[in-house]
């Protein structure tokens, strides 16, 4: 059993898929008194105070690689104990199902991934809006219980912030929707549950506001 | 309320270098790429794309690292191209921190370098660069694409090749009217609005662009959904922040 030298800050998962140092600069930006790690390793993931569960790519490498790295049981057990952000397809993978590649998620949220439908895909002008959703978007937060989840705090409701992405999360639970996006029908674009939060635009890539929400998640307590 | 409309500022890169020419040539030094990059970003400019536009091989690790400077200091979405030939050129300039990668003169090669990339990376991060000229075949109005930075014709057809490489992945069309490139007066409307409507990913209109206005008619008339400009903005004539309240005001939705 290796001894961990050094316990992270925060952990920001590596399996292979996806923008990790855009992530980590992002978080050493915000954060530069934290030990941030990058890592494949799940003794390290179980040891940090919170972790980052990132990813770009495609639903059926994502699960793939999570498995063949023997990640699974890290990030849900992660997920399920201390404060964890889901980005992007960090968060499609967290649902039941994805219709890309007709494949499986971690199943730790109700709910399924779906394709934005071709033939929606129209503004009220009756423009044609493309495929993937490329750019910034505006951001509302919902209310979820009696205030705003602190991961919001100092961000301005409809902030926008930036995505890309051609499938999006459908939770099957109102209660678990913490921000909402229309392009052009509203769709869930941050979930929490617990100390769960995860969203399907990219912090990381979204100048003020989104170094604000990763600010917010390194001083997180996990409570609401 | 919805999704913004992009204003993309073009850095052209050599020997570390942020250079501007003229229709791809009379090359003229522009500054520091990170310099640039941090002062675009503070003026609001929603994504930085970086053209290598090194002619040999000997230098192409230069951006690599440019490209980590910019990262480490600039969060908003980075597209870099230039010289992109296999799929390991595209992962190390992902892992530099690009978020995105322009494949142009390989996919005319070996379109299959399309595929073999969004398979592997994800379509999103897939971005097809064509060059473009007006030419005349039969009787309609036609464009032909060139590769090597604008110098070697294909006889390709433009807008049949943007519908080749949506159906091989790409997650997004550059599109530069050559005739238009560096010269000022607009963007070729009439290119930007038949790939646009021919296709069902994002087109950034790129190639002409001398004034705000300009930036309008791309979105407005050429249905682009980014504009991309250079010079306008790396000689101080307009910030982007200028740009994006001409835009603004003119009806088009923006990050302001």
């Amino acid at each position: 059993m290796p001894v961990l030298s050094e316990v992270a800050d925060v952990a920001i998962i590596d399996y292979g898929m996806g923008n990790l140092l855009s992530v980590s600069k992002a978080f050493e930006h915000v954060a530069p008194q934290s030990k941030i790690i990058v890592t494949s390793d799940p003794a390290v993931i179980a040891a940090a105070t919170r972790v980052v569960f990132p990813g770009v790519g495609a639903m059926p490498d994502c699960m793939r690689e999570l498995k063949q790295r023997g990640l699974t049981e890290a990030v849900k057990q992660a997920a399920a104990s201390k404060p964890f952000l889901g980005i992007c397809l960090g968060m499609q993978a967290l649902f039941v199902h994805s219709e890309e590649g007709d494949c499986a998620g971690l199943g730790l949220l109700s709910g399924k991934v779906r394709r934005f439908p071709a033939a929606a895909m129209r503004d009220e002008h009756g423009q044609k809006l493309k495929v993937p959703h490329i750019g910034w978007n505006q951001v509302h937060q919902t209310a979820m219980g009696a205030k705003p989840h602190p991961l919001w705090a100092g961000i301005e409701d409809g902030a926008r912030f930036y995505f890309v992405h051609s499938y999006y999360a459908e939770p099957a639970s109102q209660d678990v929707v913490a921000g909402f996006t229309r392009y052009p029908f509203a769709f869930t674009c941050a979930v929490a549950q617990d100390m769960l939060f995860a969203v399907q635009f990219h912090p990381e890539k979204s100048q003020a506001a989104g170094l604000r929400l990763l600010a917010n998640f390194v001083t997180w307590d996990g409570l609401r | 309320m919805g999704l913004a409309k992009r204003i993309i500022p073009c850095l052209d890169v050599t020997a570390g270098r942020v250079v501007k020419g003229v229709n791809f040539v009379n090359l003229v030094d522009a500054g520091d790429p990170v310099e640039i990059a941090r002062r675009y970003d503070e003026q609001g400019a929603d994504e930085l794309t970086f053209l290598d536009i090194t002619a040999t091989s000997d230098d192409r690790d230069l951006i690599l690292h440019i490209i980590e400077a910019v990262a480490a200091q600039v969060f908003i979405p980075l597209t870099v191209g230039g010289g992109v030939r296999a799929v390991e050129d595209v992962r190390r300039l992902l892992h530099a921190g690009a978020d995105k990668v322009t494949i142009n003169t390989a996919a005319v090669f070996n379109p299959q370098l399309v595929k073999n990339c969004s398979d592997r990376f994800g379509s999103q991060c897939i971005v097809v660069a064509i060059d473009a000229k007006q030419t005349v075949w039969g009787a309609t109005p036609a464009w032909e694409i060139f590769t090597h930075g604008g110098r070697k014709p294909t006889g390709l057809d433009a807008v049949a090749w943007a519908r080749k490489m949506q159906g091989l992945g790409a997650g997004e069309i550059l599109l530069t009217s050559m005739d238009r490139d560096g010269a000022k007066i607009g963007f070729d409307l009439n290119l930007t609005r038949a790939i646009s409507d021919t296709l069902t990913i994002p087109v950034i209109a790129s190639g002409g662009v001398g004034n705000l206005q300009h930036l309008v008619d791309g979105v407005k008339l050429g249905g682009a959904d980014a504009v991309l400009a250079a010079s306008i903005f790396h000689f101080g004539e307009y910030t982007v922040e200028q740009a994006k309240k001409h835009m603004r005001e003119q009806g088009i939705e923006v990050r302001l």
